[in-house]
This record gives C-alpha cells, sequence and structure tokens, in this order.
C-alpha cells in the first residue's frame, strides 16, 4: 500500500471511530512527577461526546498538565491516554497526526504566531493539514472563522500584539477551531477577561458547541465558566481526579476541598446569580404565557 | 471510496439541479471545491439529501456556490441546515490582509521612518547623558546616596567575569596580527618589525577596540535586556513610587562600572596581545622573549599607551548609555526587549568606531604619534 493509501485508510479508521465512539477522551491510571514531586497518581478520567467537561482543581493540581498529557505534550510516567480509542502515549508527533487534526488548542495566553496577522493565524492549520484548499477559499474560511467567534471583520490583518486580552482568546479559539476539530481543549478562556468579557466568551463556546457538535476539555478557575456552560465538572485533588459530575452531584459529596470550592463565599455568589438568571427567565416565561 | 465528497447533475423539470453526495468535511473535501467553481450558472438547486456527513468547511463551502450561482439548497437534514445557517450568519467580508501602500510610497514612507527614528534616537540618547550628568551631578553634591554595594557587584559582573574571554580573545588577536604581519615584511626581510606593528597596533587601537565591543556584547546587551524586563515588570515604576530615582540606582552604577572597567581590561587586553604576538615571535620567527621585550621598549612610545588609556572610558559611556537608554525604552511587550537589545549592541559599536576615528585624527593632530 502506499503512503498516501495507508495515510487515507487510517483517516478512515479515525472517522469511524470518531462518530461511532461515545467516549471522547479516556484517561486511565495517569502518573506524571517532576522530579520528586508527584503531580498525578492512578488519574482516571473519561470525557464523553459532546459533553463540555470543566476540569477545576486548586493552583498546582496538574490542571494544564493533565491536558498536556492528553495532547501529547507532556510524557506521562505510567498510565494509558486514549483519544477516541487512539492511544496517544508515546507516540511520535507524526504518527498521531490522522488523530492530531481532530482537536484543537487554545492556549491560556492564546499563543498566537507573533509574526503573523490573526487571519494568517487561522490559516495555519489549514496549510499544514489540507493543502488541497486553494489560497481563495483559504481566506473564506479564515474569514468566517473569524467572524464565528465574535471577533469584528477588522481584527483580520491585526497583529496579535495590536489586539486586547479578550480578543487575542478569541483569535485563539478561530485558530482552534480553523480545521473543524471534533475536540476543544480550553486553557483557562475566561482567566483575565472583564465579567461582561468572560460572559460573552461562555456564550459563545457554549453555542460553537452546540453548533458544531464538539466535545470540549475545559479547565477554568472561573465558577460562573462551571455554573453556566459546563454539562460535568471534573474536580483535580489529592492527585487524581476525586470527583465527577453534574455540580448538584458534586455538592452532595462530603469532600472538603469540594465544599470549600463551591461554598464558599465565590461559589455562593456563583450559584445565587444563576439561581436569579433563572428565576428571571422563569418570570419573563410565565409573562408571556 | 463512499466517503469521498462527489457531485452529480441532474435535470428535473427542465431545470438543471445538482447532487451532492458523501462526507462533505474538510478531510473528504479533496478537489470538490475546484469542481464546484467551475459550474457556470444557473443552477436550480444543491441537492444535499445524498451527504452522510457535513462540516462548517463543507457547508461553507456548499454556500458560497449557491450565492454565486443564486441557487437554492435543497434536502439539507438538521445538521447540513444548521451548519449553513451558522456560516450564512457570519457571511460578510472580514479583510485578510493589512492594506498595500503603493510601492513608492511605501518605500518613501520607509526611508522617512528611519530618518524620523535615528533622528529621535540620537536626541534620545543625548537626552538621557544629559539625565546621567544630572544625576552624576546630585551624587556628587550627596555622596551618601552613593550605592557603593550595587557598583561593586558590577566591577564583578562588567570586569572580573569578562577577564576569560577577553583574555583569550586578546590573545589571539596579537597572535594573527603578528603572524599576517610577518608574512607580509618577511618580503622586504624586515621581520624585525612585526615587534612594531604588535606594540604599537594593540596598545593604540585594537586593545580598547575589541575590549570595547566585546563589552559591548557582553554588558551592554545585559543593560538594556535588564532594565527592559523590570520596565515589563514594572519594577522601575514601582521604584519610582517609593521614591528611588531609577537614574542613580540603576543607570549610575552601571555607567560607572563599565566606565572604571574599561580603561583597565583594555590595558589587560593590549597585555594579552602583546603575550599573544611575543608568543608567535618566539615560535614562528624565533625571537627570543627578552628581544622582543627590549625591541617593544624601543619602538612604543609611551604615548601610544595614554591614547588607548584616554579612549576607554569615553567607550566605556556610550556603551553603558546605548545600553541603560535602550532598556528604559521597552514600552509595550517582550519582543520589544530583544529588538531594544538588538539596537543597544550595534548602537555601541557603531558609536564606538565613528568616535575611535575622531580620536585617531585628534591624536595625531596633537602630535601623539
Amino acid at each position: 500500500m502506499s503512503e498516501e493509501e495507508e495515510q487515507r485508510a487510517e483517516e478512515q479508521r479515525i472517522d469511524e471511530a470518531v462518530e461511532t465512539a461515545d467516549i471522547a477522551i479516556s484517561v486511565r491510571g495517569l502518573r506524571n512527577s517532576f522530579g520528586d514531586q508527584i503531580i498525578h497518581d492512578d488519574l482516571d478520567l473519561d470525557v464523553r461526546k459532546g459533553e463540555i467537561l470543566g476540569v477545576v482543581g486548586g493552583s498546582g493540581t496538574g490542571k494544564s498538565v493533565l491536558m498536556r498529557s492528553i495532547i501529547g505534550l507532556q510524557t506521562p510516567d505510567a498510565g494509558e491516554v486514549h483519544v477516541f480509542g487512539e492511544s496517544m502515549v508515546g507516540r511520535l508527533d507524526d504518527e498521531a497526526l490522522a488523530i492530531r487534526k481532530r482537536w484543537g488548542v487554545l492556549f491560556q495566553g492564546g499563543a498566537l504566531f507573533s509574526t503573523l496577522t490573526v487571519a494568517e493565524n487561522v490559516e495555519v492549520p489549514i496549510r499544514e493539514y489540507y493543502p488541497n484548499i486553494g489560497p481563495e477559499l483559504r481566506d473564506e474560511i479564515a474569514a468566517y472563522k473569524i467572524r464565528m467567534t465574535g471577533l469584528p471583520p477588522e481584527a483580520g490583518p491585526k497583529y496579535p500584539s495590536e489586539l486586547s486580552g479578550g480578543m487575542k482568546k478569541r483569535a485563539g479559539l478561530a485558530r482552534a477551531l480553523a480545521i473543524d476539530p471534533d475536540l476543544l481543549f480550553l486553557d483557562e478562556p475566561t482567566a483575565g477577561l472583564d465579567p461582561i468579557g468572560a460572559a460573552a466568551f461562555d456564550d459563545q463556546t457554549r453555542k460553537l458547541q452546540q453548533t458544531l457538535g464538539l466535545t470540549v476539555f475545559l479547565i477554568t478557575h472561573d465558577l460562573d465558566t462551571l455554573y453556566s456552560i459546563c454539562d460535568r465538572v471534573a474536580v483535580l485533588a489529592d492527585k487524581r481526579v476525586t470527583a465527577v459530575g453534574t455540580i448538584p452531584e458534586l455538592l452532595a459529596t462530603d469532600h472538603p476541598w469540594i465544599q470549600e470550592y463551591f461554598n464558599g463565599p465565590r461559589g455562593r455568589a456563583a450559584t445565587a446569580a444563576v439561581e436569579r438568571s433563572r428565576a428571571q427567565a422563569d418570570g419573563q416565561g410565565n409573562g408571556r404565557r | 471510496m463512499s466517503k469521498a465528497a462527489d457531485l452529480a447533475e441532474d435535470t428535473r423539470d427542465g431545470d438543471r439541479i445538482i447532487r451532492l453526495s458523501g462526507y462533505l468535511s474538510i478531510s473528504c473535501l479533496k478537489d470538490l471545491p475546484a469542481r464546484l467553481d467551475s459550474i457556470e450558472g444557473p443552477v436550480r438547486a444543491f441537492d444535499l439529501s445524498d451527504v452522510e456527513h457535513i462540516d462548517t468547511i463543507g457547508a461553507w463551502t456548499v454556500h458560497r456556490t449557491a450565492r454565486r450561482l443564486g441557487s437554492e439548497i435543497i434536502g439539507s437534514n438538521d445538521d447540513a441546515e444548521r451548519l449553513i445557517a451558522a456560516v450564512g450568519a457570519v457571511d460578510e467580508p472580514v479583510s485578510i490582509r493589512p492594506d498595500k501602500t503603493p510601492p513608492l510610497q511605501r518605500v518613501l514612507g520607509q526611508i522617512g521612518e528611519a530618518v524620523y527614528n535615528s533622528g529621535s534616537t540620537l536626541l534620545g540618547l543625548l537626552d538621557f547623558f544629559g539625565a546621567t550628568l544630572v544625576a552624576s551631578w546630585s551624587l556628587i553634591r550627596q555622596p551618601s546616596r552613593f550605592r557603593v554595594n550595587a557598583v561593586v557587584q558590577r566591577f564583578e559582573v562588567v570586569g572580573v567575569s569578562a577577564l576569560g574571554i577577553i583574555g583569550l580573545m586578546s590573545f589571539l588577536i596579537g597572535i594573527v596580527i603578528a603572524q599576517q604581519g610577518s608574512v607580509q615584511l618577511r618580503q622586504f626581510g624586515m621581520e624585525m618589525l612585526t615587534i612594531n606593528l604588535v606594540g604599537r597596533l594593540t596598545f593604540r587601537e585594537l586593545g580598547v577596540l575589541m575590549t570595547a565591543i566585546m563589552v559591548a556584547g557582553r554588558s551592554g546587551s545585559a543593560f538594556a535586556a535588564q532594565l527592559g524586563t523590570m520596565k515589563l515588570t514594572e519594577e522601575i515604576d514601582a521604584m519610582r513610587t517609593i521614591g528611588v530615582s531609577p537614574m542613580e540606582a540603576l543607570v549610575m552604577p552601571r555607567t560607572l562600572a563599565v566606565v572604571v572597567m574599561m580603561p583597565l581590561l583594555g590595558f589587560y587586553a593590549s597585555i594579552m596581545s602583546i603575550i599573544g604576538g611575543g608568543f608567535l615571535c618566539a615560535v614562528a620567527l624565533e625571537i627570543p622573549p627578552i628581544t622582543f621585550i627590549q625591541r617593544l621598549r624601543e619602538v612604543v612610545p609611551i604615548t601610544d599607551l595614554w591614547v588607548g588609556l584616554l579612549k576607554a572610558p569615553v567607550f566605556g559611556v556610550i556603551i553603558a548609555l546605548a545600553g541603560c537608554f535602550q532598556g528604559m525604552q521597552v514600552k509595550a511587550n517582550a519582543e520589544e526587549v530583544g529588538t531594544r537589545t538588538t539596537a543597544a549592541v550595534v548602537q555601541a559599536i557603531f558609536l564606538v568606531i565613528v568616535l575611535d576615528s575622531f580620536f585617531a585624527v585628534f591624536f595625531t593632530w596633537v602630535g601623539w604619534n
């Protein structure tokens, strides 16, 4: 079989896996350490297809390290990571290419290429993975991706240094979505944004997730994000995922960190805000009836 | 390969209908966009009922073609309808590339910008020099505010830790001068003149000049990067709010350290060059070291040493000023630290060489040749 055919067969296999799998990401017995410091020990986690999974945990519990282990930027000491049934551990960059095309990553600072404009940044994955897409269509794709993530039309030719923090995140999101991934990794997408910008970003994420049928792995500190858009929340503590579930399910556990997290002053404020907005929505609904 | 996107033409009631089939996703589109582009109108509709899977890129491809030909999209399932609606909603012109200015205008603009930049840099450097003078005057009036520790610490960084590299470099340069000189002078049978060449050249010019270049590369760049980073992390602003003058706390110790260290390093470099030259003379020309030293004393006037040592502190001022000035100019982002550091080294070396040529003329004029 020629190399190209092999590649095509591989892609078809992944296509089928993506379509049939119920679990997008499965992590088993993951162990990560830096020197003497053990970050994860025997960590298990499943991300279901089509959900937004929020990952929370105190500083230094290894949320970003977990993400880096899944996307293959960090080789774990032990354990298995499967993305759509494909093992990701110990595979070289070009081996897992077919699966790499299936995800987009938004890093904390946006990680835009500083020498390229926003539009060129969005075009990089398309150019890299699908050279068969002509320049004209590529420009059009970049254009609608830019608009889809809520950037103004004049943001295209700007360089990352000319953008505000919120716009950088949106541009990073546009690049992450450039080749229509099935899986989206977001590392603290609302950190450093003002509350209005953060709420708008959450909204956008939710909308895109619904339109594009994405599975989202979302690391966050933002309680509002957890309440407003996450289907389930995974809590990292004691070097593993101590609990996974909806927020009411988590509240029912008696883990001290979880209790403190959701019932602390900020947690209560976020709960109250959600209840208020629900009550408001109900009120309007009743009024109309 | 049922998955590859494909199209077929169909005629229904005299109207052309394009039936799309397979996977309309980025990985399976292959040449479909090009084939759709080559379709000439009129087309009544695009039928998506045989499409098995679609993503936004497929949806966009269909949407743009339908828009171009003014056709309808029929037979789409929920997925397709949702995605086509989503991409249709954001179908508006977005600027992709920066506007291109005509070449002539651009070149003129660039020249103008370069002239303006070099002018403002020169003015800024003068301004900075003035500020340094003011700061040193206030330190002279209030010597208690002088930061001895900071200066001594800089002595070590600028001077002592540079000894190794500057020594090695000078030693090698001494060897090179002696070797190249002797090859030329041998043609006249005047190999002994190699000693004149090595002695005068190193003390007058190369010892100090090479030291200045090395110090600019080592310390000037470090100053720019340090101050630039401090500027970015708002350390310098914090200093100001506590009432510490960055001029006194950061710039003065560095400038003073370089000014004091340059003559010492320059002298040391000259001696190392002489040793290198003497070593080659002994090995290759069989001139014994004693003869070398005797001859050196006869042919190198003491004014040569003064020429070198007088230039050194002036070069030091330039290196320190360029480094600190560029560092303090950093405003926006981390990238600027890099460009400013480069600018500091380039400016320092350039100004040192320009000044060196002035010195050469000046010392000849006063008769020290």
